[in-house]
């Protein structure tokens, strides 16, 4: 009864203090002050998606705490892709995407758009607790908001920094629509991967006209991870998709050596280009140590999850350790397991991997 | 370790040695000269240059200089300090324990494995802008004053890095930073 009251009153503060103030706020930034305003819904409506939104699921997605997550896209009428790169796809000026995050009820939508400069902003849409507005978080984000569901009943908003130190890590700064992220080939290993009724894949966004340029052997032959077996396709693909936008061999962060972003732009070169990925991490000593950890341990020791940087890590939720750096505060357990089971299964003499 | 009383009297005497050195360099001057400029005036060496006592009391060791906590300092045991106290200062001016943990340096001479040999001005820029290890990483912890160097313009920032990567590799490990001891340490370790 008294956790019933103090939810309410959560809620009651979030609505009558908190959103109108945000609401009357000036956007440096440009971007709406309402979700609504932003083209996601059709007009006077919060639920209806406009018609030519399409929606979208990545087969390797950002782990984020468990939220339930739903993804959108919008291009230009008349615009397309430009995919000749099928790694670094070019969005056409005016691109729109949307991704909604959700503990029970909607908590927040994050928003990207390329503006007519060629310019990516960022923002974020904070739900009231009825669901009938979502206004522009600032700047700085909103530590530790009230949500029930969510790990801790907190949820941060990021930052704009925030936004940009993931999505400026990677080539594009457009992370889980790609051609391995689309592609029809799922991978039925992944963790957290979602079905989503009408979402557009390779095949569909080609068939309507909105890539052009896609290498044709990418629609003869999705796009896969080459893997010695499924656990390891499914544990190269989850760190593409959690960590490959930071660390990749193109980024501010490819000073560090560690490449975990997979690259399709060669379907013939698949094997070649996971192998640069596994080089760079087992057997590799890591820069890092974390608390407790061997002397000099790898960043991937064959054999032995439990002496492996990557793996330690991401069972660490200490600021100072955890990985990813931003965006959760609970330990992906079912990524932790396949991590595990993969690093398990590699030959403990590295020579033979 | 030594309290943070008695450091403010080592920073006042490590700052006013530098500052007796430094030679102006106006915006537009070369940027190796004017990143020495900056980093001789904006206090680095006062954290990142470990201190020896010496029989006029310590002084930095530019041996090593701006190489960071010293990887063969173990701090040990870190002390619980009194109410009223808010951080304690390993005897080097390296090591720094507060509510934040123990936060220990960086090595910013450009030693390829150890130091910062492999950056990039970019990766300079976006660790002090966004007050983000690499930019994109960890938060860089206290007493490294981000909310201050985050204001330096691009260009000062970039003199800095280039006068950093001009000076002597030092192979120098710095140990990661601790966590406070209340916080919650990693699964299953």
């Amino acid at each position: 009864m008294r956790g019933e009251f103090l939810h309410d009153l959560l809620k009651l503060a979030t609505a009558v203090v908190l959103l109108p103030v945000l609401a009357r706020a000036d956007d440096a930034r440009g971007l709406p002050q309402h979700l609504g305003d932003t083209g996601l819904y059709v007009a006077g409506s919060l639920s209806q998606v406009s018609p030519d939104v399409l929606p979208f699921s990545p087969q390797y997605p950002l782990w984020s705490d468990g939220a339930a997550k739903r993804r959108w896209i919008w291009l230009p009428p008349g615009t397309s892709i430009d995919a000749s790169s099928p790694d670094a796809w070019d969005f056409p000026r005016g691109t729109k995407l949307w991704k909604q995050f959700a503990h029970g009820n909607a908590i927040e939508t994050r928003y990207i758009e390329r503006g007519s400069d060629g310019a990516w902003r960022f923002g974020s849409y904070v739900w009231n607790a009825d669901g009938t507005d979502a206004v522009l978080a600032p700047v700085r984000g909103i530590r530790d908001l009230p949500a029930a569901k969510a790990p801790g009943a907190r949820y941060t908003i990021p930052s704009e920094d925030d936004c940009r130190a993931c999505h400026e890590g990677a080539p594009v700064p457009v992370l889980g629509f790609s051609a391995l992220q689309l592609s029809p080939d799922r991978d039925p290993l992944a963790p957290h991967a979602e079905r989503v009724a009408g979402a557009v894949d390779l095949a569909s966004l080609s068939k309507r006209g909105l890539l052009r340029n896609l290498p044709v052997e990418l629609l003869a032959r999705p796009p896969r991870i080459a893997a010695s077996n499924p656990a390891e396709r499914a544990a190269l693909g989850y760190l593409h998709g959690n960590c490959g936008n930071c660390h990749n061999n193109e980024g501010p962060l490819a000073v560090l050596e560690m490449n975990l972003a997979q690259r399709v732009d060669a379907p013939e070169q698949e094997t070649s280009h996971a192998n640069q990925v596994l080089d760079s991490i087992i057997g590799v000593q890591s820069g890092f140590r974390p608390a407790g950890a061997p002397a000099n341990a790898p960043r991937i020791a064959p054999g032995h999850s439990g002496d492996s940087v990557i793996a330690l890590r991401m069972q660490s939720r200490d600021p100072l350790q955890q990985m990813p750096p931003l965006g959760t505060s609970a330990v992906d357990a079912d990524a932790v397991a396949l991590m595990a089971r993969w690093i398990e299964s590699l030959s403990k003499n590295p020579s033979s991997n | 370790m030594k309290s943070l009383k008695l450091f403010v009297f080592f920073a006042a005497v490590v700052f006013a040695s530098f500052a007796r050195a430094a030679d102006p360099a106006p915006a537009n001057a070369d940027p190796v000269a004017r990143g020495k400029y900056i980093v001789s005036t904006a206090g680095c060496h006062d954290c990142h240059t470990p201190l020896v006592m010496t029989p006029e009391g310590p002084r930095p060791d530019m041996s090593r200089a701006l190489s960071g906590h010293p990887e063969s300092f173990d701090v040990g045991q870190v002390p619980q300090l009194p109410g009223g106290w808010l951080a304690s200062i390993a005897n080097t001016g390296t090591a720094y324990s507060g509510p934040w943990g123990v936060s220990f340096t960086a090595n910013l001479t450009p030693d390829r494995e150890t130091g910062i040999g492999k950056w990039t001005a970019r990766t300079f820029i976006d660790t002090i802008r966004t007050g983000r290890h690499l930019g994109r990483g960890r938060e860089i912890l206290p007493p490294m004053p981000i909310m201050v160097y985050r204001n330096f313009t691009d260009e000062d920032l970039t003199a800095i890095f280039t006068y950093l990567q001009s000076l002597p590799p030092v192979k120098n490990k710095v140990p990661e930073p601790r966590p406070p001891v209340a916080a919650p340490v990693a699964a299953g370790r």
